[in-house]
């Protein structure tokens, strides 16, 4: 059974691109078969983070519009053979693709692929609702910030309108010794004020500036970052990868027991 | 931050959680600050009539609530009303 998952924030700039390039990536490794979609329009982003940008013939929007095949848009990745990209379109607007035609297409993508991961513009726009009309489950990403977790509770109530089976949270850009002095809010903070099932929590970590440079997702090295995109992909696939004492625990030994798990 | 709690400093990270509880009140009620002021101010006329509270001790929220009957959260509207004397509107009478 294939899955389409939306990652979403509401707000831009907390790592949306960057949790779909990771997760896809992650689950790739993990020997699913995946296509990642940039459903953002006019701004194409998730090619180069993938670092295959210079292997785009046809996008999205050509493909809806007919004026080539599925197959012949989706770029294969150059280290995961089972994942792939299908960019987004850079000359064209929102408007060029509606909820419908997304999700026919995805539809003929879960023929093909376990996991159809759309990467979601910022704003609740048409191109998110172009994205979430596909969605079988949404991961919303945000930072613990007030103006990200505003967004974030406005972007949770719309899904939750659009019934979608399933709706995550990861908490990304945590900077551990701001949380310990007490000026950043901390996971359990942004989990209660929300109230929706965490995923995962990514800290800050210059790592992913570094992999975004080389266009390589960073999932699964020996990062931070890297260990906590893999344990979310896990995650994902079902596995218990818990954070059971998660309320009542400081935040240094929970984020610890979430680390601790991917040796 | 039980550190901080002993020189009763309220650190940047609380004002934040604080800002944004208020914040998603009013977001996830889709009224206006003013509105939950006037409904507010209506709770307190009408509790006022049997008993005495501690008006600038009131507050009220939005919050999700597990619903028995739909599956899923619905909102709910959460008052906490601190009681200052229960027996005294009575005793007027």
């Amino acid at each position: 059974m294939s899955e389409v998952i939306v990652i979403t924030s509401g707000k831009g700039g907390v790592g949306k691109t960057t949790t779909t390039a990771n997760v896809g990536t992650g689950l790739a490794k993990l020997n699913k078969k995946v296509v990642l979609i940039d459903t953002d329009i006019g701004l194409r982003n998730l090619d180069v983070v993938m670092g295959l940008e210079n292997r785009i013939v046809y996008n999205l929007v050509d493909v809806v519009e007919g004026n080539c095949r599925i197959k012949q848009a989706l770029i294969r990745d150059k280290r995961y053979p089972s994942l792939h990209l299908l960019p987004s379109a850079q000359t064209r607007d929102k408007s060029a693709v509606t909820p419908e035609q997304m999700k026919k297409l995805v539809e003929e993508l879960k023929e093909e692929f376990d996991y159809i991961i759309l990467d979601c513009p910022a704003g609740i726009e048409q191109g998110f609702q172009n994205a979430i009309a596909a969605a079988d489950r949404a991961i919303v990403v945000t930072t613990p910030e007030v103006s990200a977790i505003r967004d974030a509770d406005r972007i949770i109530g719309l899904l939750e309108a659009n019934e979608l089976k399933r709706t995550d949270l990861i908490v990304n850009r945590i900077r551990m010794d701001m949380v310990k002095r007490g000026d950043m809010m901390s996971i359990d903070d942004v989990v209660e004020i929300l109230s929706v099932n965490l995923i995962g929590a990514v800290p800050d970590d210059e790592n992913i500036v570094i992999s975004t440079n080389q266009g390589e997702p960073l999932v699964g090295n020996d990062s931070l970052a890297g260990k906590a995109y893999a344990n979310i992909c896990r995650r994902i696939l079902g596995e218990e990868v818990e954070f059971l004492e998660l309320s009542n625990e400081s935040f240094f030994k929970k984020l610890g027991n979430i680390f601790k798990k991917s040796k | 931050m039980s550190l901080l709690d002993l020189f009763k400093k309220k650190s940047s990270g609380d004002y934040a959680k604080d800002r944004l509880k208020l914040l998603l009140v009013s977001d996830r009620a889709n009224c206006s600050p003013e509105i939950m002021e006037q409904i507010k101010n209506d709770i307190i006329k009408v509790i006022s009539k049997y008993m005495e509270i501690d008006a600038e001790g009131l507050d009220i929220q939005i919050t999700q609530t597990e619903s028995e009957s739909s599956n899923g959260s619905v909102p709910a509207i959460y008052a906490n009303i601190p009681i200052k004397d229960l027996k005294n509107k009575s005793e007027n009478k």
